[in-house]
């Protein structure tokens, strides 16, 4: 194992070393990638509840008028119409229209916003609120004050529900503040592996003992960032640095439904001017063969048409599974279709999202 | 790090069992640990000639493709279609169940350019420092 010293550390970084996990860089973080079998990883968050440490992620807040500050100019998605204690998904925008970063808003209150944002971009996204906010908004990084522990799976509830007051009543997309052990958190119900779980935002030094705590409870697997990519992946949820970046519209991200057609936002002129050339698709291959980010992707006449973004084995369906982009207009779903590059080509079929689709997300 | 006395090993961590001039080949531990749970195996074709160390087999996990090398050159004689429904064989018995590929030797001298389970023991430990 070898330890990047320039990397930044959660928390939680020698407990992960301490049960054995293997440990890699990501997004600058020394962050866990497996704890045991990534299947077994996989197998036991779909049936039972993991936790995972996503303590390198980004916490802003905001207070101000959303649309007095410039706020509801940055994101995306309707802000200013948002009850409290809700959260929404969407993404800010550079002028080009293509993505800084996706990220979900919460609103704390009428005048207080926290955004979560992806750890590889906190620092760009703070230097990209600040110049883009005005004199009414007071905006603060908290990212390195906050931490996040994700419990997911079909029991997290039953898992929290015998340590945390009326958290059984929290809906999906909906957060609240709760007390653990006497220690302030926020937690939301939300997550990104597409079952029944919950965000647990709490203060940096106080995180070690929320995972010792939930740990204590033998129901509960520590889980890495391994498993996570693939849960994501059959929920056909998008990461940044694959399926978005500086260079991709939200259109072709086919982030549609999460743009608020009634306000300006920055780079909203780039995305009315431009009709999308490419467009997010998602396959299944035709074996366990899988794809993977930067195979090409084919029809049936040999002809190049698009390029994978995310690829990896499909533990849900025993098949290989693929995210990427392709030519419009997109093939529609059960299009026969090719992965691979020009001498090694693999057979696949077009799919709509999800891969997966019994999760207990909802539940 | 378990290791087959009386396995050859190659740098690529492959072993080889030979027996007349039939040569059974597989993965070693160190392997399929490095590379976690393998998902999907491509076979080469029976009756398939290949070099020594040349490149013949490719093994996925969850995270990224592997490619395996002939520890012996010959002729592929048999694969093990047990791997397509179960690549977790590899994994699970590396130098038993998993095994990959039975190839004909073509030359026994080839065998000198592998190593003895105890040279493949000493290599292993000086990859860790």
């Amino acid at each position: 194992m070898s330890v990047e010293t320039s990397l930044h550390h959660t928390p939680l970084a020698d407990e992960h070393i301490a049960l054995g996990a293997k440990m890699v860089g990501f997004g600058g973080w020394f962050m866990p990638l497996q704890y045991e079998s990534i299947l077994a990883e996989w197998e036991y968050n779909r049936q039972t509840v993991s936790i995972f440490d996503c303590s390198h992620m980004g916490e802003f807040i905001i207070k101000g008028d959303a649309a007095q500050c410039g706020l509801d100019s940055i994101l995306i998605q309707p802000v200013t119409d948002m009850p409290l204690k809700t959260c929404r998904y969407g993404a800010m925008l550079n002028d080009a229209g293509g993505v800084v970063d996706d990220l979900i808003v919460y609103r704390k209150a009428a005048q207080e916003w926290m955004i979560v944002v992806n750890a590889a971009n906190i620092e760009k996204n703070a230097r990209h609120f600040r110049a883009s906010l005005n004199a009414n908004a007071h905006f603060e990084d908290v990212s390195f004050k906050t931490a996040k522990l994700d419990l997911q799976g079909p029991q997290s509830r039953d898992v929290l529900k015998a340590w945390v007051r009326d958290i059984e009543k929290l809906t999906y997309y909906t957060f609240d503040q709760f007390q653990l052990s006497g220690i302030p958190c926020l937690i939301s119900r939300t997550g990104y592996t597409g079952e029944l779980g919950y965000e647990i935002y709490c203060p940096w030094e106080k995180c070690k003992e929320i995972w010792k705590t939930i740990l204590n409870n033998a129901t509960v697997k520590p889980t890495g960032l391994g498993v996570r990519d693939v849960l994501r992946m059959e929920m056909c949820y998008s990461l940044y640095g694959h399926e978005l970046e500086e260079n991709i519209s939200p259109l072709e991200a086919g982030l549609d439904k999460f743009i608020d057609g009634q306000k300006d936002f920055i780079g909203r002129q780039a995305l009315l001017a431009h009709r999308p050339e490419r467009r997010i698709g998602f396959f299944v291959s035709a074996s366990r063969k899988s794809p993977r980010a930067g195979h090409k992707i084919f029809d049936g006449e040999n002809q190049e048409i698009g390029i994978v973004t995310s690829g990896t084995f499909s533990p849900a369906l025993q098949l290989g599974i693929g995210i990427g982009f392709m030519r419009t207009p997109l093939k529609g779903a059960g299009s026969k279709i090719f992965f691979g590059d020009d001498k090694n080509k693999a057979a696949a079929t077009v799919a709509q999202r999800p891969f997966y689709k019994n999760g207990s997300l909802k539940a | 790090m378990e290791i087959e006395d009386n396995y050859l090993y190659t740098k690529e961590h492959e072993w080889v069992s030979i027996e007349d001039n039939m040569a059974t080949m597989g993965i070693s531990d160190y392997a399929q640990e490095a590379l976690g749970d393998v998902t999907y195996v491509e076979l080469p074709q029976e009756e398939e000639e290949v070099e020594q160390f040349e490149q013949f087999v490719s093994v996925e996990s969850v995270k990224a493709a592997s490619d395996i090398y002939a520890p012996m050159g010959g002729k592929v004689t048999e694969v093990n279609r047990k791997l397509e429904e179960t690549p977790a064989l590899i994994n699970k018995d590396c130098y038993g169940k998993g095994w990959i590929a039975k190839i004909e030797v073509r030359d026994m001298d080839e065998s000198t350019n592998l190593m003895s389970a105890e040279e493949y023991r000493s290599y292993l430990e000086s990859l860790e420092t």
